[in-house]
């Protein structure tokens, strides 16, 4: 599923939640992912937290009326109220970063009222120096003193209905996901885990199925390589992967 | 133009229900007004969400009154989707044991993982194999991947009902037809063109 990222007015794409890159207009890209028939997409607002914004529910309404497909939104959602609002304008699910960490009852909020299926908990982790890993929040700005892990377990216990997990250092590197993280938090949890931050080729895509994720949520490789979700879908395939193609 | 009533119960979105079957050539209005059906040809129940809450809307707003009386008196054409099918049946085991609708022999139940590679809730797509000659699946391969978002299945106490099976967790039924009545547990408005292939279908039985 390509993640499509979203600041100010258009869509970007960063190094490490760093350095963001203009990569076009978010409706472009909606369209262009319908006609090439991609499983799912991600849409995350990454500064409506830090901004303190609301979800831009009009601009969600106008971009879930193109898209045929299974859209996840996320992005300054604080209440099973905004939840409710994202999944009204066609939202099929949201993601939670920052709020599932400062206020936790949210998830059981939104589980409770929308199903856990139409929530994601988004976790952003980072290698610390002294090993180990911790979860970050606010666009990876501010650090939890999170396990990651045991962020993920919580997340599940709570009502999350899937787990994307992302690593910033490896975020837009194209050099593989860190399938240490993403094999640490599947087998920890139940619920279907999206591997997140590093595809930069097929083989990549391969491997985070292989450490047991369920899904691949992938940006820089398709923003700015040649490589298409088809194309990806269809290498999986012939590596024995059960995807559709 | 086919005029659509699509039920709305507060809890779920309907605009790409609403855009899909605009796009499939009909003509579908949003409403939680009863009397609104009586202006319908066929009615869609589509749903996200919670089982008993969703009822509890349903009889809050005397919908279910008003589907009872189109639906299973005047047999009108309808279509539940993922919860809207799952409402359908006897009951549900999710959350409080709620009553549904009881149109079809069937309990909800939580999918049970099978397998380690069986995850729950079933989020994405997987094939739909259906019986052959189901006038839902016209011109749809057998074995065509559909998009998928639950933790419940219908568990069918009448087989005769039984119009497509999925392979997740064992195996669940993931369509059901009983006379006008029909129920898909995935998304037809999320599943592109096969989506659209079944929703034209649905248009012209």
């Amino acid at each position: 599923m390509p993640t499509l990222l979203y600041k100010d007015t258009t869509l970007v794409k960063g190094v490490g939640f760093e350095s963001w890159r203009r990569v076009g207009s978010a409706m472009q890209a909606v369209k262009v992912y319908n006609m090439r028939e991609v499983d799912e997409l991600v849409f995350v607002d990454i500064t409506a937290t830090n901004d303190k914004r609301q979800p831009d529910f009009d601009l969600i309404d106008d971009l879930a009326d193109e898209c045929f497909m299974p859209i996840a939104v996320g992005g300054g959602i604080r209440s099973a109220e905004d939840v409710r609002r994202l999944l009204m304008v066609g939202a099929d699910k949201v993601v939670v970063n920052t709020a599932a960490v400062d206020r936790p009852e949210i998830v059981t909020e939104i589980a409770e009222r929308h199903g856990r299926q139409s929530l994601v908990v988004s976790i952003d982790a980072k290698k610390e120096a002294e090993g180990g890993y911790q979860a970050y929040v606010n666009a990876g700005t501010r650090p939890t003193g999170l396990d990651p892990v045991a962020l993920a377990q919580r997340a599940e216990a709570d009502g999350a209905g899937e787990i994307l997990i992302t690593s910033i250092e490896r975020d837009g590197t194209m050099e593989g996901y860190d399938l240490d993280l993403v094999s640490a938090v599947a087998r920890a949890v139940s619920v279907p885990v999206i591997a997140s931050g590093g595809a930069g080729n097929y083989q990549h895509l391969a491997e985070a199925l292989e450490v047991g994720s369920s899904a691949l949520a992938a940006a820089s490789i398709f923003h700015f390589t040649e490589q298409t979700p088809r194309e990806a879908k269809r290498h999986l395939h012939e590596q024995g992967y059960p995807v559709r193609l | 133009m086919t005029r659509i009533a699509i039920i709305d119960y507060g809890l779920c979105n309907l605009d790409s229900i609403a855009r899909a079957l605009a796009e499939c050539g009909a003509d579908p209005f949003v409403t939680s007004d009863p009397s609104a059906l009586d202006e319908a040809e066929k009615i869609v129940l589509p749903g996200v969400g919670a089982f008993a809450k969703a009822m509890e809307n349903l009889r809050t707003t005397g919908m279910d009154v008003a589907l009872n009386h189109h639906v299973v008196d005047g047999g009108k054409s309808f279509l539940g989707i993922c919860l809207g099918m799952q409402l359908m049946a006897n009951g549900s085991e999710e959350g409080q044991q709620a009553a549904g609708l009881g149109w079809v022999d069937a309990t909800v139940v939580k999918l049970e993982a099978q397998s380690p590679g069986d995850r729950v809730p079933h989020v994405g797509w997987n094939e739909v194999d259906a019986q052959e000659g189901a006038a839902l699946f016209s011109d749809i391969d057998h074995g065509t991947d559909f998009y998928f978002v639950h933790s419940y299945h219908m568990r069918c106490n009448d087989e005769g009902i039984v119009v497509s099976r999925t392979p997740y967790c064992g195996e669940f039924v993931s369509a059901v037809a009983r006379d006008n009545i029909q129920g898909v547990q995935f998304h037809p408005e999320k599943s592109q063109k096969m989506g659209f292939r079944l929703l034209k279908n649905f248009l012209e039985l």
